[in-house]
């Protein structure tokens, strides 16, 4: 047993460091440095910077390529980036699509797409969820009807982030009424410039403009952009829902978090006129945070050997998803707390300190932690059946 | 990194699983807890786990043992703990066994440790005073120069094992500072104390014990002796903790799938399901900590407290969160005597106060 990282992840976690201190681009910096929200024009100039110098696909096989990076690096190469502030890299083409296509698209699909999504040519987002389709996505009902090479479509689907700057939407579609609701499903890649696509871009609770419905009507999608067999795309959707589940333990963004808690602290002052780090009510709300941190860290590591040797994550991703999103806002919380009235300001530069504007927003959008990628009560349920056995009513 | 126990290791657990799961299981603590001429424990048991190397595998080859590691005891007291074992493990070869190996020099090693990690005697460490909390900066209980050696006076509560004990490891200030001392069971004033956890200790008297210079440990400084015991303690708490966790989860679970109310398994109701699974995320982030503070109690630096306490506050609040959701799930049954969960409840708590309780980790994290 052995907690350390080897000389060559250490070696490597310096270069990345380096790296990014030298590459980040100043008005990405003050940014990170104010813990602000990245838009994504933002977020694809890292994009850009990132592939130019091979790392912005890290999971990606070195065919399709990846940089040819094990496990554990690819986990410093994240944890670098988070540490770091870095705009987080939209996941809908990178970390979504991009490995369903790799492993049910045709050749024609994987020459056509792949190249674009790495270099960030192409933008992509993603259209599951509908009104009526949350937590329940196999009730959707946005249609897809074949008529000679083409699929027609029509629907709506919702919480489709950033659509407004996709080049591509994939969406789950109903093909089929037959069976179970399941069965009728397939997987769909569309382009965004399609007559009948429309976007409507909505504010999220941190005021920020990530989220949108996307609405069809009569749009006609040809018949090659089927992804996987027709009928077929309920299992494209149920392997990339374990994709997802890694990619938020957020413990990087977490432990930064609390680190600027910690500087927060230092720059509120109590009513005795000392800053509140000096009192032992914060110092152990803090401590409480990263001593269960730890915990939670510790749990992504072993996650980690695991997929160093090779094995797929398995439902007990879910428990990265479930704590993750949890210390996610409790961080948020706490730094609401520490700020005290100053957490009224609302996107009102001047207020309060720099390092504190983006507090509020992300306490708020925060929220949606514990709904994304499958909500915690839909972690719950899955490890109550599948890891602990219990039976279905 | 690299989390995989050695074959030797996996071997180890394995056998002590077996011990556990054949020869000490939970009625055999039962009838040793309610033997009310007995001692709580059994010394043939006792004199089994040296045989097996169990007492002496974590202390180096130069103090008499087999040269393991602190990883090697956490990883017997998890299976120990699956079970209820009533041996004094935590008390005798963790507490006791690593004051004299830190703190000892080589006789002291050959008179008093080679005897306890052959199964021939057991330890205690005398550590908490009645009526305050204990800090290894500092404690009530004196000791004076006399002669060629110490007068000792004050008193300690809830020592370990400390009924049992062939030797009592006493902590006790000096002009000098903080010194540690062996007395004999035997030339102290002790009288047996009945613990939550059914297992036993003692409420010890030193009035007037004289102690000679040759049974003072001297090796290193006391207080650093001290500090790092209790987070071997610490650690080793966290390690049975996490075997009593896993075990009330795992009997919850097994409850759910089998009890029946409203004409159905009560393990259908998504309320229950929810609440076994937010058991099961504890056991698991219990189970991760336990990896960083059982490698991590050997190592010198700060890292060693930090990643012990945090492993500490994880078995108040989620061990905890088990202990009381197990009985809750288990209904009015769990609150019986003669349902195990209870007994595991109880043993929990015992953990989780020793060494250190939630408070005293998060302010010793927090001051850091």
């Amino acid at each position: 047993m052995d907690l350390s990282f080897s000389a060559e992840d250490e070696a490597f976690r310096t270069e990345v460091r380096t790296w990014i201190a030298d590459n980040m681009p100043p008005h990405l910096a003050a940014k990170a440095e104010a813990a602000g929200h990245f838009e994504m024009p933002e977020i694809m100039e890292w994009h850009r910077l990132l592939y130019s110098k091979g790392w912005v696909a890290p999971h990606w096989p070195k065919e399709f390529g990846g940089p040819g990076l094990s496990a554990t690096q690819r986990f410093i190469l994240s944890e670098e980036q988070e540490l770091a502030g870095a705009p987080p890299l939209s996941p809908f083409g990178l970390v979504m699509v991009a490995p369903l296509i790799m492993r049910f698209g045709t050749d024609e699909q994987k020459q056509r797409f792949l190249p674009k999504i790495l270099s960030g040519e192409e933008v992509w987002c993603q259209g599951y969820s509908e009104p009526g389709a949350g937590s329940d996505l196999a009730s959707l009902r946005t249609s897809a009807v074949l008529d000679g090479d083409h699929f027609v479509l029509n629907g709506q689907k919702t919480w489709t982030t950033y659509a407004q700057y996709a080049d591509w939407i994939f969406c789950l579609v109903r093909t089929s009424a037959e069976g179970k609701k399941q069965q009728g499903i397939s997987f769909l890649l569309i382009d965004m410039k399609t007559p009948g696509v429309e976007v409507k871009p909505m504010q999220t609770l941190g005021h920020t403009p990530a989220f949108c419905d996307t609405f069809f009507e009569n749009a006609r999608v040809p018949k090659e952009n089927l992804l996987g067999p027709l009928n077929g795309g309920w299992s494209l959707a149920k392997a990339l829902l374990g994709h997802e589940r890694t990619l938020v333990a957020a413990v990087g963004q977490t432990r930064r978090t609390l680190r600027l808690a910690r500087r927060i602290a230092e720059h509120q002052r109590g009513a005795d006129g000392k800053p509140l780090i000096e009192a032992p009510h914060w110092r152990e709300k803090l401590a409480r945070l990263e001593m269960r941190l730890r915990a939670h860290q510790m749990t992504n590591y072993r996650a980690l050997v695991e997929q160093q040797k090779g094995h797929h994550p398995g439902p007990e991703s879910s428990i990265l998803k479930l704590v993750g999103s949890i210390l996610v806002q409790e961080a948020d919380e706490l730094c609401m707390e520490l700020m005290g009235e100053a957490s009224l300001s609302w996107h009102d530069e001047g207020a309060v300190a720099p390092f504190e504007q983006w507090v509020g927003p992300a306490f708020c959008y925060d929220r949606a932690t514990t709904i994304y990628a499958g909500s915690n009560e839909i972690q719950k349920n899955i490890i109550a059946k599948l890891i602990l056995g219990l039976p279905s009513s | 990194m690299d989390f995989d126990l050695s074959d030797d290791q996996k071997m180890l657990v394995k056998t002590v699983s077996d011990f556990g799961k054949k020869e000490s299981t939970v009625e055999r603590f039962r009838k040793l807890r309610d033997d009310a001429e007995g001692i709580g424990w059994d010394r043939a048991t006792w004199k089994k786990m040296g045989e097996l190397g169990w007492l002496s595998i974590p202390f180096p080859e130069e103090a008499g043992g087999l040269g393991g590691s602190f990883v090697d005891a956490a990883l017997i007291l998890e299976q120990l703990g699956k079970t209820l074992v009533p041996e004094p493990y935590l008390a005798s070869v963790v507490l006791g066994g690593h004051a004299l190996w830190l703190g000892g020099s080589a006789e002291q090693h050959e008179q008093l440790l080679q005897p306890m990690m052959e199964g021939d005697t057991t330890l205690a460490l005398a550590y908490a005073e009645p009526g305050i909390r204990f800090d290894p900066r500092c404690c009530a209980t004196t000791a004076k120069r006399e002669g060629d050696g110490w007068r000792l006076e004050g008193e300690k509560a809830f020592v370990q094992n400390g009924h049992a004990a062939d030797h009592l490891v006493i902590a006790a200030m000096s002009d000098e500072g903080m010194q540690l001392f062996v007395v004999d069971g035997a030339d102290v004033k002790r009288r047996t104390t009945k613990h939550i956890d059914g297992h036993r200790g003692a409420h010890v008297d030193l009035a007037g014990v004289v102690v000679p210079e040759s049974r003072r440990l001297v090796a290193r400084p006391a207080t650093e002796v001290l500090e790092r015991v209790l987070d071997f303690g610490a650690a080793a708490t966290v390690a049975e903790g996490l075997g009593v966790a896993f075990s009330m989860l795992w009997m919850t679970v097994e409850y759910l799938k089998t009890r029946e109310q409203f004409d159905v398994k009560i393990g259908t109701f998504q309320a229950l399901q929810h609440r076994a699974v937010e058991m099961f995320v504890e056991v698991e982030l219990l189970k991760s900590i336990n990896v960083e503070s059982m490698i991590r109690a050997s190592e010198e630096g700060p890292e060693r407290p930090a990643a012990i306490s945090a492993a500490k506050l994880q078995l108040a609040q989620g061990g905890q969160l088990v202990s009381r959701q197990a009985i809750q799930l288990h209904g009015g049954v769990g609150v019986t005597d003669e349902h195990d969960v209870g007994l595991y409840f109880k043993r929990m708590h015992a953990l989780v106060t020793l060494c250190g309780d939630e408070a005293a980790h998060v302010a010793r994290y927090a001051e850091s």
